[in-house]
């Protein structure tokens, strides 16, 4: 398995969604997103993995080119609370990435969990699931649950 | 402070770099800063403790704000045990991305490390003029695979030891191409090599015994390190240390550290080098008992392995960046751990006893004489390397790794090879037949060390808590 490639779906498979992984630009975890790839892969899903430190206009071209079910953003310096609300806001000027799902976990800000002010307003700037350090894994599989296979033009 | 007063002013005696009277002017970078720290030899400082029978010890630290900065190189120096100091930098500067760093000082919003290019040279300059000295040296860590700027900055801050590697700070940490970063860390090393002429003596740790931080086996950490280390001696920095991350087994990594001494003694007979291990850095104990007893272990593994300084970790590890007093009270353990160790192993008989040989040593020379079988010049082997799979880390993301290579933690408790893709060891290392490649085993992998120590700890206060006294 190599985990960075993978540029290209497979056509019609059944149920699963089509996922980005990524960083966020300034942190160079990359253990967060070789777990989270596994474990979307084991729930039926197809991922391709942007790793490190993804720019928001690598990841913006990239969701332009997959045109994801979903993008998933894990972040775990500290940063991602200031990086992602960059990212989201960089998405959501794309009117093509307007509805696209996204959502961000991890270790978001530098003095542990945020609570649910930083939630609130990460939501507000564009996320639609927010799965701070703490939050469980049913959580996650739940929200996936509600999300559908977007249908090709 | 009597810890740092020993030995003060005194040069070491082997051989090295020019030692410059003081007081002489420089040419090209401005005067030196007013204090001492200027004139410090890392290399040296670490030799001093290390012949007096005392571990180094080292934080991971750095916060934005420059008052706190000096306060938590202070208590670092102040600790009480062997310190050296640590201006740990903010992730935007790692990146390069200083328009981000520039917003959140505008705001007041705290960054997750020190931010050298972004400050003013003078705040810098009189941060280290202030808390460094001749035996207290102040170290620059930061992760970036392009740190031209970096460098400039800590050394117009009159500072010269920092740390890092064409291959550990790219292939983990970013996307920047692997040649791009040789070239970049080239420049880097030569334009701290450049300080010698001005009777300094500039210090390069090579970050390469850390791929990853976790599940890459000890022989692939060692060769990394010692061509990194061989690296920055080819470009003119005559002082170097080598990193080794502590992993899943004490006896395995002390094989890898004698390993590593062994090697290094062979490849780099024309520079200083010591070995310094770093503190477990994969997922870390969460319980407080843990945290501590992993740390004190890495700290009985220094003494054992002759690595002549640690960089240690503390309890706040699994949640967030550590405050300055849980990184004090961090180094205060592992220097008194280090110490006990010494006088268990009772003085100068502290490497007793040959390590079992599982062969890490024949493997990490075999990576490392195949690297350099690539090309005469280092540079390009390097990058032909990572091209070819040769230096091919397990998990890495990095689009020029080959990604071919896979470990595990063993039934043992060893890092354990179970497919070595075209890394040069066939016939060297065993490969575990039973690797379980999904997302439960690779989480229980990532956590077995943080398991093992929380649930120790666990035991031992169940222990206390229901036992009759």
């Amino acid at each position: 398995m190599k985990l960075m490639t993978a540029t290209s779906r497979p056509a019609a498979p059944g149920g699963g969604l089509d996922v980005i992984v990524t960083s966020v630009s300034s942190d160079a975890h990359t253990w967060n997103l070789v777990y989270l790839q596994l474990l979307l892969e084991e729930y039926g899903h197809r991922v391709v993995n942007l790793g490190a430190c993804v720019p928001d206009r690598l990841l913006v071209a990239e969701c332009l080119r997959l045109r994801p079910d979903l993008v998933v953003m894990s972040s775990v310096n500290g940063h991602g609370w200031r990086d992602g609300r960059r990212a989201i806001t960089a998405l959501r000027t794309r009117a093509e990435l307007a509805a696209t799902p996204v959502v961000i976990g991890g270790k978001l800000g530098i003095a542990g969990p945020g609570g649910d002010a930083q939630a609130r307003s990460l939501a507000l700037a564009g996320f639609d699931g927010v799965f701070e350090d703490g939050s469980s894994a049913a959580a996650f599989r739940e929200f996936l649950s509600r999300l559908r296979p977007r249908v090709s033009a | 402070m009597s810890e740092h007063a020993a030995g003060a002013g005194r040069r070491p005696a082997r051989a090295g770099g020019p030692v410059a009277g003081a007081g002489e002017p420089v040419a090209g970078a401005g005067e030196l800063p007013a204090g001492t720290g200027g004139r410090s030899d890392f290399g040296a400082v670490v030799r001093r403790a290390a012949a007096a029978g005392r571990l180094v010890v080292q934080p991971r630290m750095g916060v934005s704000d420059p008052a706190r900065m000096r306060a938590g190189l202070l208590a670092t120096r102040d600790a009480g045990v062997r310190t050296v100091g640590t201006i740990t930098l903010d992730s935007y500067t790692r990146v390069g991305d200083h328009e981000a760093v520039r917003a959140a000082l505008r705001n007041g919003e705290e960054l997750n490390g020190y931010p050298i290019v972004d400050h003013p040279v003078r705040t810098t300059t009189a941060l280290v003029a202030d808390v460094s000295d001749v035996d207290f040296p102040v170290q620059v860590r930061h992760g970036s695979a392009r740190p031209q700027r970096i460098a400039a900055a800590l050394i117009a801050a009159g500072l010269h030891a920092t740390e890092g590697g064409p291959v550990s700070y790219c292939l983990p940490y970013s996307r920047v191409p692997v040649a791009e970063s040789v070239r970049a860390w080239a420049e880097t090393t030569r334009l701290l090599a450049e300080l010698r002429g001005r009777g300094l003596r500039p210090h390069l740790e090579t970050f390469g015994g850390c791929m990853m931080g976790q599940l890459c086996p000890p022989s692939l950490l060692v060769a990394i390190s010692l061509l990194e280390a061989m690296f920055f001696g080819r470009h003119g920095v005559d002082s170097v240390s080598l990193s080794y991350a502590q992993q899943t087994d004490p006896g395995q990594d002390t094989e890898a550290l004698s390993a590593l001494r062994s090697l290094a003694a062979e490849f780099l007979s024309e520079v200083d080098w010591h070995v310094v291990l770093y503190a477990y850095m994969g997922v870390f104990p969460s319980s407080p008992d843990g945290a501590t007893d992993l740390l004190a272990d890495a700290a009985r593994l220094s003494v054992r392995g002759g690595a002549d300084r640690l960089i240690v970790k503390t309890v706040a590890e699994a949640r967030r960046i550590p405050t300055i007093a849980e990184n004090v009270t961090a180094l205060r353990v592992a220097g008194h751990a280090a110490d006990h160790e010494r006088r268990v192993m009772a003085g100068p008989a502290r490497l007793a006893g040959p390590a079992p040989d599982t062969g890490i040593r024949a493997q990490a020379r075999a990576v490392v004489e195949a690297v350099l079988n690539l090309a005469p010049d280092l540079d390009t082997a390097l990058i032909r390397a990572v091209h070819r799979g040769l230096l091919d880390i397990p998990y890495c993301l990095h689009p020029d790794n080959a990604g071919r290579t896979r470990a595990t933690v063993g039934r043992d408790g060893t890092l354990q090879w179970t497919r070595i893709g075209a890394l040069p060891i066939r016939g060297l290392a065993d490969t575990a037949g039973d690797a379980d490649g999904s997302a439960a085993g690779l989480l229980r992998s990532l956590s077995y060390v943080a398991s093992r120590f929380d649930d120790a700890a666990l035991e031992r206060a169940a222990a206390r808590e229901f036992l009759p006294a």
